[in-house]
């Protein structure tokens, strides 16, 4: 147990009250559209935590994340439309009579119930992420392979969703905005207020989730097997076991994500499931700093700002700034820049451009004033 | 009989073009452990130069009398065109992520992002002019005699030989922009490669129709596959390479060249990757996500072949080609009409193309239940294979 000054506590405290502030007031000094906008990238940073975990602290890299995100956004969607298709024929959702379907398709019937989908929108990623998990951990597939196997039932979702028009209402996807809540339009202002506070409460919640894991000795194994699975298996753990958790854990994340992503982006589609975009969620959190929490928060919302700036400005260069960025964070900073911060980065540059003096030691062989080695 | 013929071809035309774009995929991959995810880029590079030859042919005056044999030239350019930009990708970028597989698919994924939107920004004139300046200034130094680069003067004459080429790249650009005007301008939208006309039609056998593209194209996979065979069984450079695939440090303790055999193998690589965008280019319109299309599924045939043999990449093709054609078409009631009502169902419903992926990748993924390494899994006494 680390020992933390008064003095910290006081700068900790002051922080929170900042933050906690700033969410409460967002709302009032920013515009509807940008307040919309921040609110998306604050879920998006919920998902980056999940990746954060399983890549960045268990050395897992899952390009299927998509999955799960989708899969959280469809259990919500699937409850607004019924929530709000009393109007339509036979009840139930309005794309439904473009196919001539009038009977709902079983698995809808339990989305009815609010508390069942409150459940479901992590609870169903989660179970297919623990199972899909267990599948390919068990044989001890790792690496690459499972990068790839992840990609493949990333591909293989998609293809599911895309194609069946009948069931889930294919390519289209399902819209929320329109559709009602609380007596509420989910599209309105006033929705979209509270979805916002939703979110960033929930990212909150989520980052001191991740550091209870990850804190604990659960975490050190975890970083264990990150860094040499053998010996952790000789030690007498079951990587096994550990990975499917945390693969899990990371599933539910993701569907926390995607369902509140979807609220306020008024639509999930199988969009969603595309390859480039849970590469991208790779990206958020190697910029930001793989092992580090705060960096993945900090790595989603700040790149899809950026995006979004950029592609206002310069719709074909987005692309061209990606492409930059994965090759850049890499092979020049691979603890992206909050673990670059961290180990003193920014000394090194002020050194490199002169400003700062050189230090012409080993930093770990300087001593402090009561002659004992700094670490 | 037929039927079956007819079922078999399909299934080994779909095979033939999983199977090229494989091969190169899984010789990088055997070799380095590298998952280059610009594969498909690089293929999509080769559908490019198949159309930039083609309309080469057509504009030119004194190569029009030629222009039926466009496809067979277009085969060495798009090989040399994919292999350049693979050599510029592994010396800038892989070089230096070796032994970090993960690290590399990113990076690999960022360059393919990159060549996408530059396809689309660039015009392909100019494209061109600049993979034929990359071209030789990479190939100049291994012309030129080794005291000729060393020293000062040596830094003079790779100056030179660099700036020479820019300038020649310039200038092809220049030149095919005003020869060709529809490569002058950047454009997003998909290109068509039109079929010389002996390729149009199809042959008719045992009563069924076979198109003369997908003949051609199980022509060019299987005479890619012979060759590379030869190349890695019979050739020095082959044995260097598959020494290095089997032991990589071993081999640097023999006296091995692991960075020249690095070089040669995804230079060949992603040259097949080229050869493989020229096949592709001849089933449909070429656009800059061609290459997404088939990505994956290489993948796919990767992990189900085994790493570092060709035998199971063969077959993993194959065998999904043919799976995919079986579920894919429903051939399987065709065969059994009479088929148990639930099963004649659930075997409707997997009958699409997209559907047919779903189950061949539950296939596949108990397939690795069995055998967690594919087909052909490398013997080892390490930990970790």
């Amino acid at each position: 147990m680390k020992i933390i000054s008064t003095k910290k506590r006081w700068i900790n405290l002051f922080i929170w009250i900042v933050i906690i502030a700033l969410i409460i007031a967002a709302p009032i000094f920013l515009p509807v559209f940008r307040l919309n906008l921040l609110g998306r990238y604050l879920s998006l940073a919920i998902v980056a935590l999940g990746v954060d975990l399983i890549w960045g602290f268990t050395g897992m890299l899952s390009l299927g994340q998509g999955i799960f995100f989708a899969l959280g956004g469809y259990c919500s969607a699937m409850f607004l439309q019924l929530n709000s298709s009393q109007a339509f024929p036979h009840g139930i959702p309005e794309f439904f009579g473009l196919y001539g379907v009038e009977k709902l398709p079983f698995f809808w019937e339990p989305f009815r119930n609010s508390i069942f989908t409150l459940i479901s929108i992590w609870l169903l990623p989660a179970s297919i992420a623990g199972l899909l998990g267990y599948l390919v951990f068990r044989n001890r597939i790792k690496g690459v392979y499972f990068s790839i196997l992840t990609q493949a039932a990333l591909l293989v979702f998609f293809n599911f969703f895309n194609g069946q028009q009948k069931l889930i209402n294919g390519t289209n996807g399902l819209k929320t905005d329109v559709t009602q809540l609380f007596g509420q339009m989910v599209g309105s202002e006033i929705m979209q207020r509270w979805f916002f506070w939703i979110t960033a409460t929930l990212v909150i919640f989520a980052w001191f989730f991740a550091r209870w894991i990850v804190r604990d000795r659960f975490g050190d194994v975890l970083i264990g097997i990150r860094d040499d699975e053998s010996r952790v298996r000789f030690t007498g753990y079951n990587p096994v076991v550990f990975k499917t958790i945390i693969f899990s854990i990371a599933g539910g994340l993701a569907g926390i994500s995607g369902a509140l992503y979807t609220v306020q982006s008024g639509i999930v589609s199988p969009q969603f499931m595309t390859v480039p975009f849970s590469i991208e969620m790779v990206i958020w959190v190697a910029v930001g700093g793989r092992g580090t929490l705060l960096g993945a928060i900090l790595g989603a919302v700040f790149i899809n700002y950026a995006k979004s700036l950029v592609s206002e400005a310069l719709p074909a260069s987005w692309m061209f700034i990606q492409g930059g960025l994965f090759i850049l964070v890499v092979t020049a900073l691979p603890e992206g820049v909050l673990g670059w911060v961290r180990r003193g980065g920014l000394k090194e540059l002020l050194c490199l451009i002169g400003i700062n003096k050189k230090l012409e030691t080993y930093p770990s062989l300087e001593v402090n004033e009561q002659g004992e080695v700094k670490s | 009989m037929q039927l079956i013929l007819e079922s078999l071809f399909n299934g080994v035309a779909i095979g033939s073009v999983l199977l090229i774009a494989a091969l190169g995929l899984a010789i990088v991959f055997g070799l380095m452990g590298v998952i280059n995810l610009a594969h498909g880029e690089l293929m999509m590079l080769g559908a490019y130069s198949t159309y930039i030859t083609q309309l080469i042919f057509k504009q030119v005056s004194f190569l029009n009398p030629f222009y039926d044999s466009y496809v067979i030239v277009s085969i060495g350019i798009a090989f040399l065109v994919s292999g350049t930009v693979g050599i510029l990708l592994e010396r800038t970028v892989i070089r230096r992520l070796y032994g970090s597989p993960l690290e590399t698919l990113l990076a690999t994924w960022g360059v393919s992002l990159i060549l996408q939107q530059f396809v689309r920004s660039v015009p392909l004139a100019y494209g061109s002019g600049l993979v034929i300046a990359i071209f030789i200034s990479l190939f100049t130094p291994l012309i030129l005699s080794d005291e000729l680069l060393h020293g000062a003067k040596g830094k003079l004459i790779r100056a030179c030989t660099w700036g020479v080429s820019a300038l020649i790249g310039v200038g092809t650009g220049g030149v095919l922009s005003s020869l060709v005007s529809k490569l002058s301008r950047a454009s997003a939208r998909n290109v068509d490669v039109t079929a010389p006309s002996w390729m149009r039609g199809g042959i008719d056998f045992l009563g069924s129709t076979y198109p003369k593209t997908r003949l051609l194209i199980i022509l060019i996979t299987l005479i890619s596959v012979l060759v590379v065979i030869f190349f890695l069984d019979k050739t020095a450079w082959g044995l260097r390479i598959r020494a290095v695939t089997q032991n990589r440090p071993m081999s640097e303790c023999l006296g091995i060249s692991t960075e020249k055999v690095d070089i040669i193998t995804f230079g060949i690589g992603s040259g097949l990757a080229g050869v493989a965008g020229v096949a592709v280019s001849l089933l449909g319109s070429v656009g800059p996500n061609v290459g997404v299309n088939y990505i994956v599924g290489c993948f796919m045939v990767v992990v189900l072949g085994g790493v570092g043999n060709l035998l199971g990449t063969i077959l993993a093709s194959l065998s999904i080609g043919l799976m995919t054609d079986l579920i894919g078409a429903g051939r399987l009631l065709t065969i059994w009409p009479d088929m148990p009502s639930p099963l004649a169902s659930t075997v409707d419903f997997f009958a699409t193309t997209s559907m047919a992926r779903v189950m061949i990748f539950a296939l596949i993924v108990l397939f690795l239940q069995f055998s967690p390494t594919g087909m052909f899994p490398q013997k080892g006494r390490m930990v970790e294979s």
